[in-house]
């Protein structure tokens, strides 16, 4: 909390300029830009449709924007594929966990990355190294697991979105991304989620939050941002804002109109 | 919640059932056979025969696990089979040294997996049923063109010996031998379980069995392992060719008709699951043993043959069953 207060941000750490993305016809961003600081957390709002998710996508490289640029570190940046996006530190947690359910927790966690031995081109998995690095790295995040070598589909929904979390940021990720994390939690395991999006924070990582909770937005953003029919509507810092402005951001109105944008048009 | 503990213990007892049950069925099969025969079953000379007779099946079965690892399929490994015999032979007899004769199997057989490959990742086509359905025709098809549809025999004796030769063992008794095929079998069966638990493409394709999407996300080439496990499937069944070649020392064009039905039950049998990402190489051997127990003490007890058709499909329906039952109790809370 104490950086949020001497404001007055240095250079973005990730800055997305003009983002367009069409499918076809559909364009589900129009000319999106988006800044993010240094341990900030960003919250993202918007109505289903707004192009939230399809944003997170290209910022984590799996979609190709059609039109715009990408800023990592004041350099331009081009992402072929999330494995590039990894490489530069920004990793996302997906809206449907993508975890491996037949696999362990410690091989989820470095699943694409395994620690070993490189022989001739392969990676011979070294085990217990990736068992003790997934030991080592939950407990760091305050995450408690019977046993790393659990496979996930054992899990409730709030562990394995633990898990998830704690595989975006095994490697240092510098941005972690994280789609809708607590809609499918039973309310119990929500408020662990949300301390440990604040213990990202206090590690120094930078956060996004897509969520559709202004509990969450209020509880641990720093900043808002709403999208509003694939384009920027408003953005402000959390403290200047209030909820009821936000909600009706992700309607598409402004300054606390009793009218919706769309009954006035 | 106090129901927790009677639905958790339900679970792991389904656990074990799906991952020991084909063991179990394997040891009881063997000791009913004992008993029933015990002259006869424990010879040396039945139980090397068993190994040669399931050293076909079992590779092809090897393929089809790592195939059905990433919840697909291999339909064409019968033909492929057929056409890497039928090569082969007609390589051997044509004249060309052994040596470079018994690479035309497995070369052939992983170049018939990159052709199945390429129809999933390139083409695009929906499912492999479709595109390894369209092999099982065509490869079936060239073995027929290349032969005239005419068997081709007359195969040497290097490759006759991988197929039908015994090495001596000693420490089985004073005639013991291993038959050179059992050898090939458990070279190949230790390689793939080390590599698919110990190297990281291994995980990789139990990774897109279990969530295709997290294993692409993850950084993970999906395309490039399916490419691998259907090269690798076809390896398998180019290798089975060889030594089939070497079993009945020709090329027959109607070889395997089939085969990859009976693969494709060893390994359900064993408790590998159809939706991909479970079963362990040690289950599919299983599996194939529990089909060449079933013929063996059949025949042993001069039983018919439609017999074991009959039980073999009773146990498949019963082991799918099985894994119904597991998905069941792991979706409930």
């Amino acid at each position: 909390m104490s950086d949020a207060a001497d404001r007055g941000p240095p250079a973005p750490l990730l800055e997305a300029r003009r983002i367009t993305k069409r499918f076809g016809a559909i364009t589900a961003l129009d000319g999106v830009d988006l800044r993010l600081f240094p341990s900030e957390v960003l919250g993202i709002v918007g109505d289903n449709g707004a192009g939230k998710s399809t944003l997170m996508k290209v910022l984590s490289g799996l979609y190709a924007p059609t039109e715009g640029e990408i800023v990592f570190d004041s350099k331009p940046v081009v992402l072929h594929s999330p494995r590039d996006a990894q490489n530069i530190g920004i990793e996302m947690v997906y809206q449907d966990l993508a975890l491996a359910g037949n696999l362990p927790i410690h091989e989820n966690i470095y699943l694409g990355r395994e620690p070993g031995r490189k022989v001739l081109g392969f990676t011979v998995v070294d085990e217990k190294l990736s068992r003790r690095m997934a030991m080592d790295h939950l407990d760091r995040l305050n995450i408690t697991v019977k046993s790393v070598d659990q496979s996930v589909e054992e899990l409730s929904g709030g562990q394995a979105q633990a898990v998830a979390i704690a595989r975006a940021t095994a490697f240092e990720g510098r941005v972690v991304i994280m789609d809708e994390p607590t809609a499918a939690l039973a309310i119990r395991e929500v408020g662990k989620v949300l301390d440990l999006i604040k213990s990202l924070k206090d590690h120094g990582a930078s956060v996004m939050l897509v969520s559709h909770r202004m509990d969450d937005v209020f509880f641990v953003c720093d900043r808002v941002m709403a999208l509003f029919h694939g384009r920027n509507f408003e953005e402000a810092p959390i403290a200047e804002t209030s909820r009821n402005e936000v909600i009706g951001w992700i309607m598409g109105t402004r300054g606390h109109a009793s009218t919706p944008a769309h009954e006035r048009a | 919640m106090a129901a927790q503990p009677a639905a958790d213990a339900r679970r792991q007892r389904l656990r074990l059932l799906e991952k020991y049950g084909v063991f179990g069925m394997v040891l009881v099969m063997a000791l009913v056979l004992t008993l029933l025969q015990p002259d006869i079953f424990l010879s040396t000379q039945n139980l090397t025969n068993i190994l040669r007779q399931v050293a076909m099946n079992a590779l092809l079965a090897l393929g089809l696990y790592v195939v059905i690892l990433t919840a697909g399929i291999d339909l064409s490994v019968g033909s492929i089979m057929a056409l890497t015999t039928m090569l082969l032979a007609m390589a051997d007899t044509s004249g060309w040294p052994w040596p470079v004769a018994i690479l035309v199997g497995p070369a052939v057989g992983v170049l018939c997996g990159l052709v199945n490959g390429f129809g999933l990742t390139v083409l695009r086509l929906p499912h492999p049923f479709i595109m390894t359905l369209g092999t099982l025709y065509t490869l079936r098809g060239v073995t027929n063109l290349v032969s005239g549809g005419r068997p081709v025999s007359g195969v040497s004796d290097p490759i006759r010996f991988l197929g039908s030769g015994e090495i001596p063992m000693p420490f089985l008794g004073k005639f013991g031998s291993l038959p050179v095929s059992a050898v090939v079998l458990l070279v190949c069966y230790s390689g793939t379980a080390w590599f698919l638990n110990k190297v990281s493409i291994g995980r990789h394709i139990f990774a897109v069995g279990g969530n295709p999407q997290a294993a692409r996300v993850s950084g993970i080439n999906v395309d490039r392992i399916l490419l691998i496990v259907y090269a690798m499937s076809g390896f398998f069944a180019g290798l089975a060719g060889l030594l089939m070649a070497g079993r009945t020392g020709a090329g027959f064009p109607n070889a395997g008709i089939g085969a990859e039905l009976d693969a494709i039950a060893a390994v359900i049998i064993g408790g590998a699951s159809f939706f991909g990402g479970r079963g362990t190489v040690l289950g599919v051997f299983a599996g194939v043993l529990v089909m060449g127990l079933l013929r063996n003490g059949l025949n042993l007890m001069d039983v018919s043959a439609f017999w074991q058709q009959t039980l073999i499909g009773m146990i498949v329906v019963g082991a799918v069953f099985v894994d119904v039952l597991r998905r069941r109790a792991a979706n409930r809370p």
